[in-house]
């Protein structure tokens, strides 16, 4: 895993740095300052049809091609990876475009976008992290109507969403979203964090880093800015938890980070590792040890698998 | 007729070098951000003014200018051939309002604040300042602030504190607020507000 250096791939002629033109930059590029002007707040924008598909991160890439400069240095993750197809393909996409130099290590990116995790480094003040959304509207699945929703959110009308997290704790005794857990910005508007486990949720508060989060289907682009106050629905006698995991990664060892199961064989074998690769391969290159390290696929722990 | 004076001469990379600043301006309220601009607009437009004109707007965008800058024919010139943005006489339509005279003031219930359904649809108002500092003049606090901050500008937009304070009883609806000194820039987005000292 390392840096790559723009020089080794020159960006392909015929497109505008960062492929979009500078007209649409500077339409996303409003949004995205009106975004920040009212953390949490929905800003719809004109979203152009990207060279993938819906659901493979067209609001979070147009959101990272209108941000991006010639000496930013980008990561892309899917899932906590930096080596799974749409983080690879991604990365490609703005090294051919933009030639700009990307890594896989959080420490060194200026920009971070994201499927569905936050790395476990902790973000600094400068680094922005752009999230891919797939469905921006918290409400959504409560109420199908965007005439409604809007409103719900101009008036503040929140009740549905406590209701629906009650209904959990009826039914299964606690609250049981899991992911894309609603929360509150800056004490205004409720937020959908994009399909992140609700481990990282605490992560986004008063984060140091901004955060912009790009939904290209539903055409919306929201914010969160650096040191804002971002805070998970729940309730007094049923306060916000996180995830928690027995065992340390089976790989680095590591306590306190979101662990994906890894199925080993077909006789139930499995073990759980760092969703965080980066994360993962700096503590074991520091020495750390997992305990099932010695018999763990190559893919998982030496796999320098992507270009 | 005089020639028409240049636009930015790489707009790729400077635009995305304004902006750049501005985001971090208005994501960092009160911390000044650097501008690196090298363009000679009309006066009294500074090159600050021109240079966020030039990076944010466009044919979607339109400007106000205020009277100051409207008297000088180039001004307005200058802005349309480079952004393509309609120049209007009316501050409710405008995306940007571009300031020059801190001591006339503002038609401030004129400006866009968005409604409650669309807050972001309103008016960004930049003020051309001759100096910034992050020490002394007022106390910030909000979102992008981890604690506090300060921000001084000399002179004094005279209708930034009466701004500053509406928006605190508008929000979600507002005014944002950029500030332009020579080679920098500061934010005071709607979410912004002065702490009292005691």
């Amino acid at each position: 895993m390392m840096t790559r250096a723009s020089t080794d791939a020159a960006p392909e002629a015929g497109y505008n740095f960062a492929y979009l033109d500078e007209q649409t930059k500077r339409m996303i590029r409003r949004a995205i300052l009106k975004a920040i002007a009212i953390p949490g707040y929905q800003v719809p924008f004109a979203s152009r049809e990207m060279p993938m598909p819906y659901g493979w991160g067209t609001g979070g890439v147009q959101v990272t091609a209108s941000i991006l400069g010639g000496d930013d240095i980008l990561k892309v993750i899917d899932q906590g990876s930096d080596d799974t197809t749409n983080a690879v393909s991604i990365r490609k996409f703005f090294e051919r475009t933009a030639g700009i130099r990307t890594t896989t290590h959080t420490r060194e990116a200026t920009v971070i976008q994201t499927r569905h995790r936050i790395p476990e480094e902790t973000l600094q003040e400068g680094q922005v992290i752009v999230y891919q959304v797939p469905i921006p509207e918290p409400l959504r699945f409560l109420e199908p109507r965007e005439t409604e929703t809007r409103k719900l959110h101009a008036l503040a009308e929140y009740g549905l969403m406590h209701v629906k997290l009650y209904e959990d704790i009826a039914r299964h005794g606690h609250i049981a979203t899991t992911y894309a857990y609603p929360v509150e910005v800056a004490g205004r508007y409720i937020m959908d964090p994009s399909p992140t486990p609700k481990f990282d949720n605490p992560k986004m508060h008063r984060m140091a880093a901004l955060q912009l989060f790009g939904a290209g289907r539903e055409k919306r682009i929201y914010a969160v800015p650096p040191y804002t106050e971002v805070r998970s629905l729940d309730f007094e006698d049923h306060p916000f938890h996180i995830q928690t995991f027995k065992d340390p990664c089976a790989i680095c060892a590591a306590t306190g980070v979101y662990l994906d199961e890894v199925i080993m064989d077909d006789r139930g074998g499995r073990m759980f590792v760092c969703s965080d690769s980066d994360f993962c391969e700096e503590r074991r290159a520091c020495g750390h040890r997992g305990s099932m390290l010695a018999e763990a696929p190559a893919a998982l722990t030496g796999g320098n698998t992507h270009a | 007729m005089t020639a028409l004076a240049l636009g930015f001469a790489d707009q790729v990379t400077q635009a995305q070098q304004v902006f750049g600043a501005v985001m971090n301006a208005l994501a960092h309220p009160g911390r000044l951000q650097t501008l690196r601009i090298d363009i000679a607009p009309p006066r009294p437009l500074t090159p600050e003014l021109a240079a966020v004109a030039l990076a944010l707007a466009d044919h979607e965008a339109p400007i106000w200018i205020d009277a100051r800058l409207a008297a000088e024919q180039a001004v307005a010139e200058f802005l349309r051939f480079h952004t393509g943005a309609a120049i209007v006489a009316r501050p409710e339509e405008a995306a940007f309002a571009l300031i020059t005279d801190l001591e006339e003031p503002l038609p401030l219930d004129r400006f866009a604040l968005g409604n409650a359904e669309y807050p972001d649809r309103s008016t960004t108002l930049v003020f051309a300042v001759s100096d910034l500092s992050e020490a002394g003049g007022w106390t910030l606090a909000g979102p992008g602030i981890p604690a506090r901050r300060n921000l001084m500008a000399s002179p004094w937009p005279h209708d930034l504190a009466e701004i500053v304070h509406a928006n605190r009883s508008l929000f979600p609806r507002g005014l944002d607020v950029l500030l332009a000194a020579p080679g920098r820039v500061a934010g005071l987005p709607r979410t912004t507000r002065f702490v009292e000292e005691v």
